[in-house]
């Protein structure tokens, strides 16, 4: 389903590449959590699939279509297979719930009776019949989030890509929202979805592809988040920090002329 | 329900930029209403053309009975011979240029001149004997008149050639200048007017950038996204052109039609049906500005 052989990107010649490398294989009806540190190339993975960038070199495959080299004009049809969730929900302010679902549909052109039955279906499957009328500021959380999956999947998409999709919610609320995704899944749909919620990457274990400094370190087939460094190590001492304005000081110039 | 979504949208961003969707409408209206002020009065010079040219006559003024500047009438007065040889000249050397060839005797010039000041001219009591005999020319072609002149200047009896148009180069030159005016004002005007709509079309997208954004993503296609931009900078280029074409079929009502043509009736005037023939051109005009604008525009602002 998503395929790189041997991509890389380089943003600024000369630069450190984002991604070095990389070479996965995505398979129909995966789910694929990509984790690393903040800059390792997660991001850069998500928008070399939706042909936001171009890799510098290597090929990307994505549904069958060599995305790298798809001219301008296709990449919509590219995307009308990707549906994309975001960490910061991304819901257009001044249309209610049922607008922004529905919304996704009109700019690609849909009749009017597809949207009138397919919104409320999703909007039902993902939680939130009766909250149609709803403004997104009248939503919580989860809620919005909720409503930005289903405006992601309203046209059935065979991918969902989800760039942290928790990293704005509580432990609970996620945990709903991770629940949703996996449903989703079991519909066939190929989900792949980079975060940095450890509990969450070790509670699914499904197949997780780490990331670290563009390079893939680690693809393993049900893993763990795996190792975090310890949140309070052992920092030693410091006199700035320890013992602020008592610390020894510089000894003033020597005076060169005596009076 | 495409349609119907596109034109929603168009409206929701003329509402969100009113300020300066008026701006637009006002500054296409000047700009164009100086493009079509201009080409009024060029139609105005090729009505008095048509009109005069062809009523024109050159005369070849015959040498009087007095003293005359000119060399070729030391002789005296004009001799019926020295016309004769005129006549002959021109219905062999000028026979292409000259359709019809007629004399004027001083008694005919007189006349017409009584029929024309009949208190005398400026108070001067002239009699039939200060009247000049002449030949009247009528040309085929008007624009060929310095042909005709270069030919007779300067023969035996011929005093001078006359050209009447002479008479209107003021004016056309005048109503030149004046087109020459309108031009750059008008060009001055279009340039304004496609750096506001260009203007325009920016902040209609950067205020509509999370919308845009959203469309890319799920796979509208480029046109689908631009074309609301695109019909905004047409809609109010398009309004701007009709607002300059009533400003300039009521200016022709009221001043032309209205007051010259009856304070002034023995020229021929630009009508209405002008204004309606150059108003379409206007909506051109804009159309083509506002294409102008969003083609340096929306790929930078609204790229795939």
């Amino acid at each position: 389903m998503i395929r790189f052989e041997n991509v890389s990107k380089v943003y600024a010649r000369g630069a450190r590449p984002a991604l070095d490398q990389v070479a996965v294989d995505v398979e129909r009806g995966e789910f694929v959590f990509l984790v690393g540190a903040s800059g390792s190339g997660k991001s850069t993975f998500l928008s070399l699939v939706l042909r936001e960038q171009r890799p510098t070199r290597g090929r990307v495959y994505v549904a069958g279509r060599d995305v790298a080299n798809l001219s301008g004009w296709r990449v919509p049809t590219l995307r009308r297979q990707l549906g994309v969730v975001f960490q910061d929900f991304r819901l257009l302010q001044n249309k209610t719930v049922h607008e922004n679902v529905a919304f996704a549909l009109q700019v690609i052109g849909k009749p009017r009776h597809v949207i009138r039955d397919t919104v409320p279906e999703v909007l039902d499957m993902v939680g939130l019949a009766g909250k149609e009328k709803r403004m997104p500021t009248e939503l919580s959380g989860g809620e919005q989030q909720r409503a930005a999956i289903a405006r992601a999947i309203v046209n059935r998409p065979q991918i969902l890509l989800a760039d942290e999709p928790t990293g704005n919610l509580d432990p609970t609320t996620s945990l709903g929202i991770m629940r949703l995704l996996d449903r989703i899944n079991r519909t066939g749909t190929t989900v792949v979805m980079a975060t940095h919620d450890d509990e969450i990457v070790n509670e699914m274990r499904r197949r997780v592809v780490e990331l670290s400094d563009g390079v893939v370190v680690r693809d393993e087939a049900s893993g763990g988040y795996g190792e975090r460094e310890a949140i309070l190590p052992d920092v030693g001492s410091s006199p700035v920090l320890d013992a602020p304005g008592t610390g020894t000081r510089l000894p003033a110039a020597p005076t060169v002329r005596g009076s | 329900m495409r349609f119907q979504f596109v034109l929603g949208e168009v409206f929701s961003g003329l509402r969100r930029n009113t300020t300066m969707v008026v701006a637009v409408v006002l500054v296409t209206f000047v700009s164009l209403t100086f493009v079509g002020a201009g080409a009024l009065l060029q139609a105005q010079i090729g009505k008095l053309k048509d009109d005069w040219y062809d009523k024109v006559e050159v005369s070849v003024f015959l040498c009087p009975e007095g003293k005359s500047p000119a060399p070729s009438c030391a002789g005296g007065e004009a001799t019926d011979q020295q016309v004769d040889a005129l006549r002959e000249v021109i219905g062999t050397e000028l026979s292409g240029e000259v359709s019809k060839v007629w004399f004027e005797s001083k008694a005919q010039a007189f006349a017409a001149f009584e029929e024309r000041y009949p208190d005398g001219y400026q108070g001067t009591q002239l009699t039939e004997e200060d009247m000049q005999a002449s030949l009247r020319l009528k040309l085929t072609d008007a624009e060929q008149v310095a042909v005709v002149s270069d030919v007779l200047s300067g023969r035996d009896g011929v005093e001078v050639v006359e050209d009447q148009r002479a008479v209107f180069e003021p004016l056309f030159r005048t109503l030149n200048v004046a087109t020459l005016l309108a031009a750059g004002l008008a060009g001055v005007m279009l340039l304004a007017a496609v750096l506001l709509i260009t203007t325009t079309i920016r902040l209609s997208a950067v205020s509509r950038r999370k919308e845009t954004e959203i469309m890319r993503l799920v796979g509208a296609s480029n046109l689908f996204i631009q074309l609301p931009f695109l019909l905004e900078g047409a809609l109010a280029a398009v309004f701007g052109s009709l607002l300059a074409g009533g400003g300039l079929w009521l200016a022709v009502r009221f001043m032309v039609t209205d007051w010259l043509e009856r304070s002034v009736d023995w020229v021929a005037y630009v009508s209405e049906v002008d204004v309606l023939r150059i108003a379409p051109l206007l909506v051109v005009v804009a159309v083509a500005l506002a294409a102008l604008s969003s083609f340096f525009t929306l790929n930078r602002y609204t790229r795939i």
